[in-house]
């Protein structure tokens, strides 16, 4: 059973409604037409109350869609949209962490590095997987991949995904600030193509560590965030329940981010968010991807350097 | 006098949270002693008693590290006040206000430029008594200055970080200094010059993950807290206990995390030896 959001029960309630009454269209026979009639016209205010409801989202409720675990994952992704995926793992050093994966493979063809949060979705994985949350490791991992990207001139896709950064005694004595640090880095020095999508959750540094890229896109419904909602309320605000305003005053939705030119493009999400059309979700991922990469490709490899070296200078500048 | 328009400053007084009424003593805040604040004073800053180091501002920076303390405040571009618009409890705005007002200063970055060992050498300092010096465009633009005069001026550059963390305040503009920032270390490590990191109390979050990681040698202070996640963030959410001297120099020397844990009575000593090897006569092939 899917998660259903607080302000998703009236659809919930009508889509439990309709439910019902297939149910018992099949169990009585008698007057299938007019039944199907009330179906029909259940289904267009289900439709319609998805639209408003997704159209008017507050920045709160963007949270908790960014959230959903119906949400297109790093794993989903790249089912759909890579050939010949080879992963590739550890960071040669101390462990190899589940909660950024990735590797090669072709994308329409092309060879690329692809790279990811991965949250996991039933229990055993969101443990495997750490929550999507990474360690030093994780990150170093991601350095190892880009350097090899950059070495074999492959474009690099970044699918970010993520709370933040585990905050952990261990990831702090192996060094996470350093980690991080030495990834944005990674990602600035690249001479290739890196094309980030934010498609949850762009927690904080951990976020900033793979997606500082030649384009930004966001997701429709994503947020991006120096801080969660909750933990700028606690200490902004020092209550947690506050986290509603916090998410108003933090402007992480990918329309104000668009808008202050954090991001540079909003990739729609299908009617009533990418949870309830994954597939549907990915393949337009991939077009944006595709169509971003397109228009990088007249780029010598300086020239990317330059174009990313820009695109960062430019951000909040008067 | 050279084109530099030079001045001496002094070792300025202390705040008066450490200071008794008459300020003729300053408690410790590591043991608790009660020191002659001229003792104090004349120990830069540091417990003549316990070894503990007094978080200072910019002022005593310059005046500890730079010869004579002779040195010129390099002015750092503006940048929007409040681009978001940003309100908690209190208006950003008036927070901007009230900080500028007890520190003097216009942000939490100060940079100066003056010679250590002889060597001319760009300064950045980070006021923690500003915002608890907490990084946000102002920090990003100066700090992105700062490089621009080293690299211009073929200087070293020499970083005290001191950082809450990122300016919440300025949420996303906030967190995208962090790439910003890394730009400027980019252009520091393309043009050859050193770029030294002294890691002083506290040092955490954004600041700890981009810039502050980044030295080609990193010092700190000792007993300076240092790490990304906060303290109170680890126990509450991740439930794990922290280990004795955990985040503190100390910890992160013995983790492989830094070159040297100096004493500030050592510090003036140590930047000149690193700067005169590293400065050295060229040498860069690139010339
Ligand atoms: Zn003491």
């Amino acid at each position: 059973m899917s998660t259903i959001l607080d302000f998703e029960r009236p659809i919930a309630d009508l889509e439990a409604k309709i439910a019902d009454l297939k149910a018992s269209v099949k169990a009585v026979t008698a007057g299938p037409n007019s039944m199907s009639t009330e179906v029909a016209k259940l289904q267009t205010k289900v439709d319609q109350l998805l639209v408003d409801t997704y159209s008017r989202l507050n920045p709160w409720q963007k949270t908790q869609v960014a959230r959903h675990g119906d949400r297109p994952h790093f794993s989903d992704t790249v089912d759909r949209l890579i050939d010949d995926f080879t992963p590739l793992a550890g960071d040669r050093a101390f462990a190899e962490d589940a909660a950024i994966i990735g590797g090669i493979g072709r994308f329409n063809g092309r060879a690329v590095m692809i790279m990811g949060h991965e949250k996991g979705r039933d229990t055993t994985s969101r443990l495997k997987h750490n929550f999507g949350m990474a360690k030093p490791e994780g990150y170093r991992k991601a350095i190892r991949l880009m350097e090899l990207a950059n070495r074999f001139a492959f474009p690099v896709i970044t699918l970010v995904d993520t709370p933040g950064a585990f905050p952990g005694v261990q990831a702090e004595e192996r060094g996470q600030a350093e980690a991080i640090a030495r990834a944005t880095e990674a990602c600035l020095n690249l001479s290739v193509p890196l094309i980030s999508v934010i498609v949850g959750e762009g927690g904080s540094g951990g976020a900033v560590a793979l997606a500082s890229g030649n384009r930004v896109m966001m997701f429709e419904h994503a947020v991006y965030s120096v801080i969660s909602p909750e933990g700028c309320a606690s200490i902004l605000w020092r209550k947690a329940d506050k986290a509603a305003d916090a998410a108003d005053a933090l402007k992480h939705t990918a329309q104000d981010l668009l808008r202050l030119k954090v991001i540079d493009r909003i990739i729609p999400e299908p009617m009533g968010g990418a949870h309830r059309n994954r597939d549907l979700a990915i393949t337009t991922m991939g077009q944006a991807i595709e169509q971003e990469l397109g228009s990088l490709s007249s780029l010598k490899p300086a020239e990317l350097k330059a174009d990313r070296r820009a695109r960062y200078l430019a951000i909040g500048r008067i | 006098m050279s084109w530099l328009t030079k001045l001496k400053t002094k070792v300025g007084s202390l705040g008066k949270r450490e200071t008794t009424p008459d300020t003729l003593w300053h408690k410790c805040r590591g043991c608790g002693t009660m020191l002659f604040l001229k003792d104090f004073n004349a120990n830069l800053h540091v417990c003549t008693h316990c070894g503990f180091h007094e978080r200072i501002g910019p002022a005593e920076r310059f005046a500890q590290i730079f010869d004579d303390g002779v040195h010129e405040r390099i002015a750092l571009p503006a940048t929007p006040d409040d681009p978001l618009k940003f309100k908690d409890s209190k208006k950003y705005v008036d927070r901007l206000k009230e900080a500028r007002a007890s520190t003097g200063e216009t942000d939490a970055l100060v940079v100066a430029s003056g010679r250590i060992g002889g060597v001319e050498t760009i300064l950045v300092v980070q006021n923690f008594a500003f915002m608890a010096g907490s990084m946000g465009a102002a920090v990003g633009e100066g700090f992105l200055k700062a490089c621009a005069i080293a690299v211009e001026r073929h200087a070293p550059l020499v970083v005290f970080t001191a950082a809450g963390g990122a300016r919440m305040q300025e949420a996303i503009l906030s967190l995208m200094q962090m790439p910003r920032t890394t730009l400027g270390v980019a252009d520091l490590k393309d043009a050859n010059l050193p770029y030294i990191i002294v890691l002083t109390d506290p040092t955490t979050g954004g600041v700890t993950a981009s810039f502050a990681m980044l030295g080609d040698i990193q010092l700190a202070e000792p007993g300076a807290l240092i790490g990304f996640a906060g303290q109170r963030v680890i126990e509450s959410t991740i439930r794990e206990k922290l280990p004795e001297g955990f985040q503190r120099a100390e910890y992160l020397f013995e983790h492989g995390m830094l070159d040297q844990v100096v004493h500030r009575g050592d510090l003036r000593k140590r930047l000149i030896t690193i700067i005169s090897l590293l400065m050295r006569p060229q040498k860069s092939a690139a010339a």
